[in-house]
């Protein structure tokens, strides 16, 4: 029996009259990679701020890390990592400093602060770069040692939105290994991308059309049921189901991403 | 706790990396204190004066000759006529014209009073109300002299209030205020609203946001850097008037930094509303230095008195936090008085603070949102 380390019961979170998650249903497992894909504004961005605590639903069960996502929210973020799309190192800092605040914020003890540093740059051969500010490192490097730093205080569940954008294919490929090294562990990796070909390493994805979870499955059997070659197909097909529409506008919330 | 002082650390780390926060934090003010005390000094020094003698007695010569002798004014010509006026003015070099009427001495005697003219060059409004304002207080200094020895009650004299606390008309100790109150809410609001606006931009503050730090704890940590960084800058401008310029604070030393950290916290706060309601850094910006400093400047008594200024610029000063802190440092700094004659004006700041405070509080919940 699969732990569930999030649940979602008919989850509705509306805006004024706009109803940016339609009464979502869904279940994330233990040690999983869940893909989460949707166009821009189909309403991701607004699901995973309701499970990281950031925004409250409207109606509907929200269970992350077995916390209630209306009343525990400082008991999710605790258990919670988070990654986004735009870099979350500070870049002025050295890449040791960084290390250093998330460790505090996340409240591990000093000593094991420096057990992980060390841990980290050793992994990532990174030693040479301790002292270094952020600002000076390669993007690839920087993504990787953001990833390492949301995954600093060994949360139950990782949200990553859209960690890849705008790095090259090798460093992808090396991210995805991090991002399977870390589910081997048991964490459970609740990733948003835009590339395709990721979502193919998912171990099951759902894609989200105006508000609406229009399909979940692992890859295999969604491109079976759709009858195409890749999900990217699958993704053309039901994503835009209305795609001559142009969409209703979002609300600032979730205007940057999607 | 540990986790909001490792938040605190950082920002300081941030401040101190970067030459441009820490040029603005300490070299501006150090600046514009140098600057307003020496360059943009409002003493007159040598204005250029015609006298127009028309009585020639031992009264308008001594009178003359202390006008002149101030050092505050030279004497450019001697004029003749009325007619030689508008000339004068005309070749630039003189700022007024003083103009004994006939008889002046003998009707002074006789009458108890005479009369003068001064005729200033409107065309520097600012030079001319200050030649006026300094030639009155010459003559009345003048009147009092020759009423004591006379015992002639009568000659009437006419009390020039405005430079009763600045006896040597020196202008920096009205500056000295008015720099103090202008950087503190520049750097307070400008910064803290910078850096929070930064966080923002840069996505870090989604990340912050989902951290277990609570949103009042991000906000602490923004402020009390600036805080702190802030009221060591008071101490380095009041240092620095202190050295430079001899200005000493007349009142008490720990009244005075207990109404900056009021004042600072106001602008805190000040800060922290103008980034709930900027999408950007630049944005912020704007804002702080248009919608800060230039009403600073011009509205809040700092360079123009508000008594001056037409009723309507008076009402909307009276919604700028500065004016009331300007009253209250001028106050404590150069007249020395105590709570009891600013305490209405401190009230004034500490609502401000938390109506600010609570409208902040409320804008950073919506954004969460």
């Amino acid at each position: 029996m699969k732990i569930q380390v999030i649940t979602v019961k008919n989850l509705v979170k509306k805006f004024g009259s706009f109803v940016a998650n339609d009464n979502l249903n869904f279940e994330v497992f233990g040690g999983e990679i869940f893909g989460f894909l949707g166009a821009n504004g189909a309403g991701k961005t607004t699901t995973i701020r309701i499970l990281s605590g950031l925004s409250k639903p409207t109606s509907g069960e929200v269970k992350v890390a077995g916390f209630d996502a209306y009343r525990q929210t400082e008991q999710i973020k605790k258990n919670i990592g988070y990654m986004c799309q735009k870099f979350s190192l500070y870049e002025d800092l050295t890449v040791k400093e960084n290390i250093i605040l998330y460790g505090g914020i996340y409240g591990l003890t000093k000593s094991l602060i420096k057990e992980r540093i060390a841990e980290l740059l050793a992994k990532l051969r990174f030693q040479e770069y301790e002292n270094r500010i952020i600002a000076d490192l390669p993007l690839g490097l920087r993504q990787k040692l953001a990833f390492s730093v949301a995954v600093l205080h060994e949360p139950k569940i990782v949200f990553l939105d859209e960690p890849t954008g705008g790095v090259d294919p090798i460093t992808r490929r090396q991210f995805w290994e991090m991002i399977y090294e870390t589910a081997a562990r048991g964490i459970t990796l609740f990733v948003t991308t835009h590339y395709m070909d990721e979502a193919e390493y998912c171990d099951r994805i759902s894609i989200m059309s105006e508000g609406k979870i229009v399909a979940l499955d692992t890859p295999e059997n969604l491109k079976k049921q759709y009858n195409t070659a890749t999900i990217e197909e699958v993704f053309i097909k039901i994503a835009r189901p209305g795609s001559l529409h142009p969409h209703p506008p979002v609300p600032f919330s979730q205007e940057r991403r999607g | 706790m540990k986790r909001f002082l490792g938040f605190v650390k950082k920002e300081f780390l941030h401040i101190f990396r970067d030459y441009r926060t820490l040029f603005i934090l300490f070299g501006i003010p150090a600046a514009q204190i140098l600057i307003f005390g020496y360059a943009v000094s409002m003493d007159i020094k040598n204005a250029g004066v015609a006298i127009l003698d028309l009585s020639h007695d031992e009264i308008t010569q001594k009178l003359t000759d202390k006008i002149i002798s101030s050092g505050f004014f030279k004497r450019t010509e001697n004029l003749l006529h009325y007619n030689d006026i508008d000339n004068v003015f005309k070749k630039g070099k003189t700022k007024a014209v003083i103009i004994f009427e006939e008889g002046f001495g003998k009707r002074l005697y006789s009458e108890g009073k005479a009369s003068l003219s001064i005729i200033a060059d409107g065309s520097e409004p600012n030079v001319a109300t200050l030649v006026t304002n300094y030639t009155i207080a010459i003559v009345n200094d003048f009147t009092m002299e020759l009423a004591v020895p006379a015992l002639n009650n009568s000659i009437r004299i006419q009390p020039e209030v405005k430079m009763f606390y600045n006896p040597n008309l020196k202008s920096h100790f009205m500056f000295v205020p008015g720099v103090i109150t202008l950087i503190l809410i520049l750097i307070c609001a400008l910064m803290t609203s910078v850096t929070i606006t930064r966080e923002k931009e840069f996505g870090t503050m989604e990340v912050l946001l989902v951290s277990p730090l609570r949103p009042i704890q991000i906000i602490l940590g923004k402020v009390i850097p600036y805080f702190i960084l802030s009221f060591i800058n008071v101490l380095l401008i009041l240092a620095l008037s202190w050295f430079v310029f001899g200005l000493p604070v007349k009142g008490s030393i720990i009244l005075l930094l207990a109404e900056c950290m009021l004042y600072i916290l106001m602008s805190l706060t000040l800060g922290i509303l103008i980034s709930t309601v900027s999408k950007n850094m630049q944005q912020a910006i704007f804002i702080s230095l248009i919608g800060l400093m230039l009403p600073t400047i011009l509205l809040s008594g700092f360079i123009f008195p508000i008594e001056n200024m037409p009723k309507v610029y008076d009402y909307v000063s009276m919604i700028l936090p500065p004016r009331y802190f300007i009253v209250i440092i001028k106050n404590i700094m150069i007249k020395g008085t105590g709570l009891i004659y600013i305490w209405k004006e401190t009230l004034i700041l500490i609502v401000m603070t938390l109506f600010f405070i609570g409208l902040s509080v409320r804008k950073f919940k919506i954004r969460l949102e």
